[in-house]
């Protein structure tokens, strides 16, 4: 995968994921017209497009747009499938997840994003394992003490 | 997890601002005071303003003065520090800064570090935005966690170790034998990032993959486990087990047993298997489905396979999800040229597909018909596409009218069907037509000589329903102007006849000379129509000089050129009048398979726009011919011609200044070279005629470049001199000619002349190229155009 955009309705980016070395302003720019085009779509149009030179994979959730875009070897019908489990690990996290969920927790999001996908490719292919991982990462940041050795102790010692 | 409280108030902050002015103020305002906690030393609040840095870069503010705030975060020991430092650090930096660099140290650090979630950050932070340096470093480290660590680790640093071979490739090598020995896992995760990072291996070494072919029996081993063993709750989706593994396998396997017969063998069965057992009611397992016809149509694999391969996609063509047809036709797209009888078999779905809502379906549907027209479906084919042609949105139609055009050329069942063809275009799409259908549908008028009569009333009643579309309206002059007298005659055979009279004709072409919406070109067209009327009709010899004269003094200094020669016409040079404007001979093709003018193009999207340009000029005492030429031929567009360097000017024998395409030909080049590898570049003759020879050799330079090189020899009894070649190509196609090694050919082939021509074709169009020969021999020019389509060692699959 070379990027990951979720969008509103609006047009307004809510997490931008990128997996290859652009510069900022061509970031933006990108983003910026691919969201114009997505947009532009009615809704019973398919799920693939092509984009200057990039297989564009897009999803719309209520009210959120999930785009990925990928390469020319990747499948996309798998793609759909790993934008759909990223939404399902939302929504356990946040348990019944809604745009306000990401605008406000908008770090959250990329960690587990960071927890499913790295590097572009699916790292996990257990929701139960992606879960657990935040959740013990979460724990970890929680108990901000100071050394990790001090956490572990804490940790046991509620056990 | 509590959220950030100093973050969430930020972010209701900005979101209840008003106006876009408001929220900048809010930023601003927020900004400073980051920027000042930046600046003091170590608060517990040092994470929540990065947070907040990073939502004001989100939407689109600059956050440049944080990346230091990162790199110091990132090194901090507590744990919440170093999360967001890495977010920061993946959203900031990318590989071009130079802050980048400075966080390498961390990341080392932190690679082996006690706790798996930070080196897990580590690991993610490089996988995303590593550059070629810090991958360098970092290789040694990311190897040894590839052997020995947890399989939380493991599947982490085999997709790490996956985007330093993209950035690195030499060090692919490194990382092949931990990945041979990560197969052997059980768990998922970490199978999967071997999978990938053998896939990456095996795509960009060769020795790589010959040595991962052994790993064949294992992975197919893998696969039956999934696909085989019963309900895995973890992994399950939709009932199938672990489809994404399923998917990456399927994949490497396909690279594995591409072009080799062992390993396409040792995967019949399971392919087989997966094939007809994956559920398909689901998205998921249409995915699995996909990517197993992709394997199979890709390896070895039996014609059975095939074949159930081909019916799979058949199957998905049927499919109610639009998503699942659309990529069905972009698989039979890349087997059309190898497997067309299966794919013909779903001729009629295709077609169906034309007609969907969705325009990606209808492009994909679009090229998949215009791939499976053949001299069998012809008719019932073009019913469709013209039926397509009318309703197809804007940005298909000249795609879709070109290869209407080529279609109709290669397989047209009669003259007649052809011509109503062409017709049928232009009346409907007639804007968005290449211009150099024109001549072309002019020179199959007059070769179709038992149709004058028809094409001729045909084409008037077009006229008098419609003269916006251009190319259609000076299709229909021409004809008028040539075969007026078979529209006045009054009967025709194949179609009912119109009374019409010689005012009605006139009427008609004054219409088109008046109106606004004809182009220049047009009304030369007319123009010139109505002259040669003067000759064909019997009665208003008068009005037509009236016309002529009037024009004149027209402000459009072509019209008026014309205008003023054939006034001269009338007065000084009368007596030359019926021979000069006498019926126009039929056009000649030049050889078989090379039609002069003729434009089988492909596609045409990034052709020059023609230029018109009139009839050059007319010399006093022009032979009468060649002023026929420039009035009838000329009409049309020309393209620009690349002379070559070394050629002195135009061919002899033509008045020196007229543009290069007098006589109508139109250099223009399309065509696509379909970048093929050639080792010994074939050669192909090209053209040949009166005993000298012309033929051609490719050779590839690059993904886009290619050399020809033209090779022109002589076996008549005389010397030929100021042999020049000319050469045009579509306009993003780059074109260079090198100096030829000569200009004259001695006779009986003592010697030959070459050129090369180099091209440069960026935007990968369909190539063709017109050659202009011209010579002079035993003290007369000649003078002749070759069209090339195809170049030597490509196929021409399809089109």
């Amino acid at each position: 995968m070379q990027f990951m955009l979720l969008f509103s309705r609006q047009g307004k980016l809510r997490l931008q994921k990128w997996y290859v070395p652009l510069s900022d302003k061509e970031r933006k720019k990108i983003s910026r017209d691919l969201v114009q085009t997505i947009l532009a779509r009615k809704p019973k149009m398919c799920s693939f497009l092509e984009w200057r030179d990039l297989k564009i994979v897009y999803k719309r959730y209520a009210s959120l747009y999930f785009c990925c875009a990928v390469e020319d070897q990747d499948n996309e019908l798998i793609t759909l499938e790993i934008i759909h489990r990223y939404v399902e690990l939302l929504d356990k996290y946040f348990g019944s997840v809604c745009e306000l969920d990401i605008i406000f927790n908008f770090e959250k999001a990329y960690f587990i994003l960071d927890e499913f996908l790295l590097g572009g490719e699916a790292q996990e292919t257990s929701k139960k394992n992606v879960l657990k991982a935040i959740e013990q990462a979460d724990l970890l940041q929680e108990f901000n003490i100071g050394t990790f050795k001090e956490i572990k102790i804490f940790l046991l010692g509620e056990i | 997890m509590s959220p950030s409280v100093p973050l969430q108030e930020m972010i209701r902050a900005i979101r209840s601002a008003r106006t876009q002015c408001e929220e900048r103020g809010v930023i601003q305002r927020e900004c400073a005071a980051i920027r000042a906690q930046f600046r003091q030393s170590d608060n517990g609040g040092r994470s929540h303003n990065l947070a907040k840095l990073l939502y004001v870069h989100m939407l689109g503010y600059p956050a440049h003065f944080g990346q230091m705030e990162c790199v110091r975060m990132i090194a901090s020991p507590r744990y919440s520090e170093k999360r967001v430092g890495y977010l920061g650090a993946m959203m900031l930096l990318d590989e071009k800064q130079d802050a980048s660099l400075l966080i390498t140290n961390s990341i080392k650090n932190d690679l082996s570090h006690s706790n798996q979630y930070v080196q897990s950050l580590a690991l993610c932070t490089l996988a995303c935005m590593g550059s070629a340096e810090m991958c360098r470093d970092l290789a040694p480290e990311i190897d040894r966690l590839l052997r020995a660590s947890n399989s939380y680790i493991k599947k982490k640093a085999a997709l790490c170790a996956v985007h330093i071979v993209r950035k690195v490739h030499d060090l692919g090598e490194m990382f092949a034998p931990a990945a041979r020995s990560l197969l052997s896992e059980k768990n998922h995760g970490v199978l999967h990032g071997a999978v990938v990072l053998i896939t990456e291996l095996c795509e960009r070494n060769l020795e790589t993959l010959e040595k991962f072919r052994k790993a064949v029996p294992d992975l197919v081993q893998i696969m039956k486990g999934l696909v085989i063993s019963g309900y895995s709750p973890e992994h399950d989706v939709a009932g199938i087990s672990d489809p994404f593994l399923q998917v990456r396998i399927l994949r490497l396997l396909r690279i594995l047993g591409h072009n080799n017969e062992a390993a396409s063998d040792a995967m019949n069965d399971l392919l087989a298997q997966v094939a007809t057992n994956t559920d398909s009611t689901k998205t998921v397992g249409n995915a699995v489905l996909y990517e197993t016809v992709l394997t199979v149509l890709d390896i070895k694999s039996e014609s059975g396979l095939r074949v159930l391969a081909v019916n799979i996609l058949g199957r998905f063509l049927l499919n109610n999800d639009r998503n699942i047809r659309y990529i069905a036709m972009i698989s039979l797209q890349k087997i059309v040229g190898t497997d067309h009888n299966a794919v013909q078999r779903h001729r009629g779905t295709i077609v169906d597909c034309l007609k969907d809502q969705d325009a990606s379906v209808k492009r994909r549907a679009l090229d998949l018909s215009l791939a499976l027209v053949s001299a069998s479906n012809i008719r019932s084919m073009m019913k469709e596409l013209l039926i397509f042609l009318s309703s197809c949105p804007l940005e298909l139609r000249s795609q879709a009218a070109s290869g209407i055009f080529i279609a109709a050329e290669r397989y047209a069942p009669s003259q007649r069907w052809h011509i109503d063809t062409i017709l049928h275009v232009l009346t409907t799409a007639g804007g968005d037509v290449r211009d150099e259908t024109v001549p072309n549908l002019i020179q199959l008028i007059t070769n179709a000589s038992e149709l004058h009569c028809y094409t001729v009333h045909k084409l008037y009643r077009a006229l008098l329903t419609d003269i916006s579309q251009q190319s259609l309206v000076q299709v229909a002059c021409w004809c008028i102007g040539e075969y007026g007298d078979l529209l006045l005659r009054g009967e025709c055979q194949e179609t009912e006849p119109v009374q019409v009279s010689e005012d009605d004709v006139l009427d008609a072409l004054e219409t088109v000379l008046q109106s606004h919406m004809s182009s220049p070109a047009t009304r030369g067209f007319a123009l010139t129509a109505t002259m040669k009327l003067s000759t064909r009709i019997t009665d208003n010899v008068d009005r037509i000089r009236s016309i002529v004269s009037i024009y004149g003094s027209c402000i459009d200094v072509e019209l008026q050129q014309r205008a003023v020669e054939y006034n001269a016409l009338f007065k000084k040079y009368d007596h030359m009048r019926a021979a000069v404007l006498e019926r126009m001979p039929v056009i000649e093709k030049t050889a078989p398979g090379q039609t002069n003018g003729e434009s089988t193009g492909e596609p045409i999207k990034d052709i020059q726009s023609v230029k018109v340009k009139q009839g050059e000029l007319l010399l006093p005492q022009p032979p009468a011919n060649q002023v026929c030429d420039l009035l009838d031929l000329l009409g049309g567009s020309e393209e620009t011609l690349q002379p070559s360097p070394a050629a002195g000017g135009t061919a002899p024998g033509l008045p020196a200044n007229t543009a290069s395409t007098a006589g109508g030909d139109l250099l223009d080049l399309l065509g696509g070279l379909e970048p093929a590898p050639l080792t010994p570049a074939p050669t192909v003759q090209v053209y040949e005629k009166d005993g000298v020879t012309l033929t051609m050799s490719c050779e590839k330079q690059s993904a886009t470049g290619l050399t020809v090189t033209l090779t022109a020899s002589n076996s008549t009894e005389s010397d030929i001199s100021s042999l020049t070649l000319q050469a045009a190509v579509p306009k993003s196609v780059q074109l260079h000619m090198k100096a030829p090694s000569g200009d004259s050919l001695p006779a009986r082939g003592a010697a030959k002349v070459t050129q090369m021509v180099v091209l440069n074709n960026p935007n990968k169009v369909n190539l063709k190229m017109r050659v202009r020969i011209s010579y002079s021999s035993q003290g007369s020019a000649f003078q002749d155009t070759i069209q090339i389509d195809a170049f030597p060692g490509l196929s021409a699959a399809g089109h």
